[in-house]
């Protein structure tokens, strides 16, 4: 399931340790980005190849750019225009890609354990940028760095998680994530989109929406894919958007303090409006600027050499 | 007249139950006694000692991938792994291409098998033509040119009047319909059990329900016509409990269970990681449904032990998960595997080889799977040696199986296929 210390598929097999030393490397990353010359050398002379079997103009650029600001080297790959269409395997595709010598690989795909495949048949580190329905580690760590930003802890928050739970790879990042802290998590969504058996993890159900907001420090929603009605798991977008969007919804019932996270790009007057991600409580676009400086730390954490502390000197 | 005495080896005896020290003497491809006879020169002496001399093990449910899919399997490999692994007999699905839909599939199954001297096979022909689920074979002429019973085996039969229809004219030539039970709308685009490993992994799950609510349709049809029906590779608690209902009542059913569901859970899948040699269809299940296969094993709702032999390619499978075609070999760890279950207390010996040789040819309605004077000669000699299984052990086209690595125990000597030794 991936190598530990190679690679980063899953979000699983790390300690509480090993994620507070990336975000708190990412800390030093982001006062890197708020530099006029934004650019450290410490991977120069390195080459990230962004293997996107799915498209994806976010997270690629986002770990496009984290890499550019270490002053590594990206091949940019994406399924459309390439030989996948022309019956060529996954694993042939990425062994091409691998002899012409990058040192990492990012990685999304649509299966479902595509990276961890791919991980255990390559020598060099795989970073999964989001595989199927699985997993999204770089996603699940930049939220926990933004929610550790504004409430300055991990432990004794209580984080809610609303939307297409059992769709989602960002839900169960985020919950193999947070489980490493003293967290309480809540999830909340339609029972056609929750997990089947959820006992592998330690969360608590709500079954109204006032029950999963009311007390929580970080509102986490997920986007609902417009699929999903079609797949008989929600009668209507509309109706969705009425039981578990937050659009058009008096929210004093939320903690003054509580924070709304969404992982982009939004359904608008679904999960949130126009008003509510621009608005006060929304940390959003923090969330993408943290993703890049999240990001920059993976890949230093992965392929880097050196102590991070020559990096804030650099 | 070729004439073979196996001597000093410990006789599996399934219909009474017992194990005895004696010799078996088989002429012309016939038992002809059991007794603690010495032979004289007239016979070829066969020493089978410290070995079990068993009923010949009859694999009811493998794919042999010939024809049309050569490259996965022929019918000469297949039936070498099967010797190989201590099996005599196989029966073969006919997800073939050209699909097994017409006698001219079954005949050259049956002729290419003869020609090699090799375990004997079987053909099942298919229920609907191309599998499609629509119009029914020409089962009378199939079941003259050798077919052995229906299946669409890999597909369910989804309209119930087609499955209502196959039971009630199976019957008339007294051939069982084998039925993969799966409503394809409840198993949809998964590939995993649902439940708690498909959460951890992120993968989408195949409900229990999926199997169960086509098997409880059947029996009830199985009842209501009066047709024979055998259900292939049982594998849930609740699939059991259908079964064991129904035979109760009296209706007409057997059932398998494969070897890899009696041996493996989704955990194990869990620990080897995506690795697509532990997808199968049906898929692992849990503890709790593997205890309850055990229990059916013991009481008789589960008649038979299969191997539901699926030989893929490398290339087949060296795939994303959810991409890789389902199933795994079986037919070389088919019987160390079930020697497990005697190990474990949950079969005595006899009943073991009730379920790998004598329930199947039942099921079949062909002679022999029981050492007995009179019956056709189909022995499995093995002993009890400890060996680790390599990828250089299988025999089979295709190595996909999720058992590489592991310490087995329980080898075949040799076997009698009627009057040759091999
Ligand atoms: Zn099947």
């Amino acid at each position: 399931m991936g190598v530990p210390g190679k690679d980063l598929v899953s979000l699983g097999p790390l300690s509480r340790e090993d994620v507070e030393e990336i975000l708190d490397l990412a800390t030093e990353m982001k006062k890197i980005m708020q530099r006029p010359v934004k650019k450290v050398p410490v991977l120069r002379g390195k080459v990230i190849a962004n293997l996107f079997f799915e498209p994806s103009t976010r997270t690629r650029t986002s770990f496009d750019l984290a890499a550019k600001y270490l002053g590594a080297d990206t091949i940019n790959f994406s399924a459309s225009g390439s030989s996948i269409s022309k019956g060529e395997t996954l694993l042939d595709t990425v062994k091409n890609i691998l002899a012409m010598g990058p040192d990492a690989i990012v990685m999304r795909h649509k299966s479902s354990g595509a990276p961890f495949f791919i991980a255990e048949r390559v020598p060099v580190p795989v970073v999964n940028a989001g595989d199927g329905i699985n997993e999204h580690p770089s996603q699940g760590l930049l939220n926990l760095f933004t929610i550790r930003e504004y409430k300055g802890t991990l432990d004794g928050l209580k984080i809610t998680i609303m939307g297409d739970i059992s769709h989602s790879r960002v839900a169960r990042s985020d919950i193999l994530g947070l489980s490493k802290f003293d967290t309480e998590i809540t999830l909340f969504g339609p029972r056609t989109v929750m997990f089947h058996d959820v006992s592998p993890y330690k969360v608590k159900i709500a079954k109204t929406l006032e029950e999963a907001v009311k007390d929580a420090d970080a509102l986490m929603m997920l986007r609902i894919q417009r699929e999903r009605q079609a797949a008989l798991l929600i009668p209507s977008i509309r109706e969705y958007a009425r039981f578990y969007g937050l659009s058009h919804r008096k929210l004093d019932m939320l903690k003054s303090d509580a924070i709304i996270m969404h992982p982009g790009p939004v359904n608008w007057e679904v999960e949130l409006t126009q008003e509510l991600v621009y608005g006060d409580r929304s940390v959003i676009f923090n969330q993408v600027t943290n993703g890049v400086a999240v990001r920059m730390a993976i890949l230093y954490t992965l392929i880097g050499e050196g102590k991070y502390e020559e990096i804030s000197s650099s | 007249m070729k004439k073979l005495a196996v001597v000093n080896g410990k006789i599996i005896d399934v219909e009474k139950g017992s194990i005895l020290q004696k010799n078996l003497f088989i002429e012309d491809g016939k038992i002809v006694e059991v007794s603690e006879k010495e032979p004289d020169n007239s016979w070829e002496i066969l020493d089978a000692s410290d070995c079990y001399v068993a009923p010949g093990i009859f694999d009811m449910h493998v794919h042999l991938r010939d024809p049309g899919y050569e490259y996965k399997e022929d019918i000469n490999t297949g039936l070498r792994a099967a010797v190989e692994g201590g099996v005599t007999r196989v029966a073969a699905m006919p997800n073939t291409n050209p699909v097994n839909d017409n006698i001219s599939v079954t005949e050259y199954m049956i002729e290419k098998a003869e020609a090699l001297f090799l375990a004997e096979l079987y053909p099942i022909a298919a229920i609907t033509m191309g599998q499609k689920g629509e119009t029914l074979t020409e089962m009378g002429l199939l079941a003259e040119a050798g077919a052995v019973g229906f299946s669409d085996d890999g597909l369910p039969v989804e309209n119930a009047e087609v499955m209502r229809r196959a039971l009630e004219y199976a019957s008339l030539f007294d051939k069982p319909i084998i039925a993969h039970e799966e409503d394809k709308n409840l198993s949809g685009d998964g590939v995993i059990n649902e439940g708690r490993i498909s959460t951890l992994m992120g993968l989408p799950g195949i409900p229990s329900t999926a199997e169960e609510a086509m098997i409880a349709r059947d029996v009830l049809l199985a009842g209501y016509t009066g047709g024979k029906l055998h259900i292939c590779h049982v594998s849930t608690k609740g699939s059991v409990e259908i079964i064991r209902w129904a035979k109760k009542r009296g209706i007409p059913v057997t059932a398998e269970a494969a070897i890899h569901h009696l041996t493996l859970t989704e955990e194990d899948l869990y620990k080897a990681g995506y690795n697509t040699n532990f997808k199968m269809n049906p898929p692992l299940r849990t503890e709790e449904d593997i205890d309850a296969l055990y229990k059916g094993l013991a009481d008789g709702t589960i008649d038979a032990i299969v191997t539901d032999h699926a030989p893929h390619s490398k290339s087949d499978k060296e795939v994303e998960f959810d991409k890789a075609p389902f199933g795994i070999i079986g037919l070389q760890t088919l019987l160390p595997l079930s020697l497990r279950l005697w190990k474990e207390n949950i079969l005595t010996l006899p009943e073991l080889f009730k379920k790998l040789a004598y329930n199947p040819a039942r099921i079949l309605n062909i002679p022999g799977g029981s050492i007995k004077v009179g019956e056709p000669a189909y022995i499995t000699v093995f002993n009890m040696e400890k060996y680790t299984f390599t990828e250089g052990m299988i025999l089979s086209k295709s190595k996909n199986s999720p058992f590489i690595g592991w310490k087995l125990e329980g080898k075949k000597k040799f076997i009698i296929v009627k009057d040759k030794v091999l």
